[in-house]
């Protein structure tokens, strides 16, 4: 067993765990955070896609132990006071999901494409959901979304003004 | 997964004197491959030490015609660090191909050189560029280095610490992506050295390889042209339920002529 500490949404936490526990296992289980979603469980999809110190990992291929000391923000940390996080709100827009399972990871992987590239073109959308898995979209309106969500997030919410 | 023993190490020292202590223990740094095999039972290591966060492993450093890497430098940091991108474009640009995004911000340069899976990028960037690993015990050529499908020089024990880079004048990488895994089903990494042009493969056969042939024509002639009459022996190249042998071996000819292009 190993003891860590961890901040998830920025709240401080503490737990002995299991050291072949999984960080998506952690977040789930230990804190209840069931919005993280377990898809493959073998690293493809990204449904389990969650941010540790700033950057989008697979929380299904990470141990608990090593995120120990790390800020994380998983799905539940996006919105604010009720608000829907911009990407949140973009894929609401954009009819981004239809059964939705893959969604939680698909907003946590486009926070960390937008972080990277605020103003991505269509081929560098694909490229950068390369590790994220839709089954139902086509991801048509996905690519969509994360244009929509990059107009959000640079206070451009005004479709018209923006090319 | 099999149940096992998690050390974070506090040193290089303590990690290696753990691996001399412990003959069933493995290093995790990224654990892109490591974390995926344990899942899938494939492999039972104990302890597991985590060298992850050692200091001594990071680091991006370029002088006296040298790009120098730590072994612990993630992907993601190899693709957008500005050194890099100036030093070895082709380097940045390969290290943005590896995997997918969450890969890119775990999976680490010594992993991956540690590892030598058959169809990794780096190993076509270590071998063309003439890089050298630098271990915890001595310095290897990468001609000496890589020896066959998941196989090194490396000793039990023994720990890569960072990769140095000679400066090409220009370089170029081109690979043909597996569609789902991301995984080179052929990757040709051409540079053009002080000591002649340099190219090589990986993901077509059971580990990477030079070719000769195709350093010979470059060096007369830097053109995807001087490519067109070269033919690839597919015998040795690796076939599986993805691509024949002859498949793989016109993808490297297509990769390395489209490398030259990129030069």
């Amino acid at each position: 067993m190993t003891t860590i500490e961890v901040t998830v949404n920025g709240v401080n936490y503490s737990r002995e765990v299991e050291d072949r526990m999984l960080l998506v296992n952690l977040l789930r289980d230990e804190l209840g955070l069931t919005g993280t979603h377990i898809g493959c469980d073998t690293s493809q999809c990204g449904c389990c896609t969650v941010h540790v110190d700033g950057r989008a990992v697979k929380s299904c291929s990470m141990l608990a132990a090593q995120a120990n000391g790390a800020e994380i923000v998983t799905i539940e940390g996006m919105a604010r006071n009720g608000a829907l996080h911009p990407i949140q709100q973009a894929f609401t827009e954009c009819h981004g999901l239809q059964c939705g399972f893959c969604t939680p990871g698909m907003i946590m992987a486009v926070a960390g494409l937008l972080k990277d590239n605020p103003d991505p073109s269509d081929e560098e959308i694909v490229h950068g959901l390369e590790g994220n898995l839709c089954r139902c979209t086509g991801y048509i309106n996905i690519v969509k979304a994360v244009k929509r969500g990059a107009e959000l997030l640079c206070g451009n919410g005004d479709k018209s003004s923006r090319r | 997964m099999y149940s096992f023993h998690y050390i974070e190490a506090k040193s290089l020292k303590e990690a290696g004197d753990l691996l001399a202590a412990n003959p069933d223990a493995k290093l995790l740094a990224g654990g892109m491959t490591l974390i995926p095999t344990m899942k899938a039972r494939l492999a039972q290591p104990s302890p597991l030490v985590d060298i992850a966060g050692l200091g001594e492993l990071t680091g991006i450093e370029l002088g006296d015609g040298k790009l120098v890497i730590g072994a612990a430098t993630k992907h993601h940091d190899v693709a957008t660090s500005g050194v890099v991108k100036k030093a070895i474009p082709a380097l940045a640009r390969l290290a943005g191909l590896i995997g997918d995004p969450q890969v890119r911000n775990l999976g680490t340069l010594g992993g991956s050189v540690a590892n030598n899976d058959p169809a990794a990028d780096y190993p076509a960037a270590v071998l063309a560029l003439g890089a050298t690993v630098i271990t915890t015990r001595r310095e290897i050529a990468a001609e000496d280095y890589f020896q066959g499908m998941f196989a090194t020089a490396l000793e039990p024990g023994e720990i890569v610490v960072r990769l140095s880079f000679p400066i090409p004048r220009r370089a170029a990488y081109a690979k043909f992506p597996h569609p789902a895994s991301g995984y080179a089903m052929a990757g040709v990494f051409i540079a053009g050295t002080a000591n002649g042009v340099r190219v090589a493969v990986t993901g077509a056969g059971p580990g990477v390889f030079r070719w000769p042939d195709a350093e010979a024509a470059l060096a007369k002639n830097m053109n995807p042209a001087a490519l067109d009459a070269l033919v690839v022996a597919a015998d040795d190249l690796n076939e599986d339920l993805h691509a024949p042998r002859e498949y793989r071996a016109h993808l490297v000819k297509v990769m390395a002529q489209r490398a030259a292009a990129a030069l």
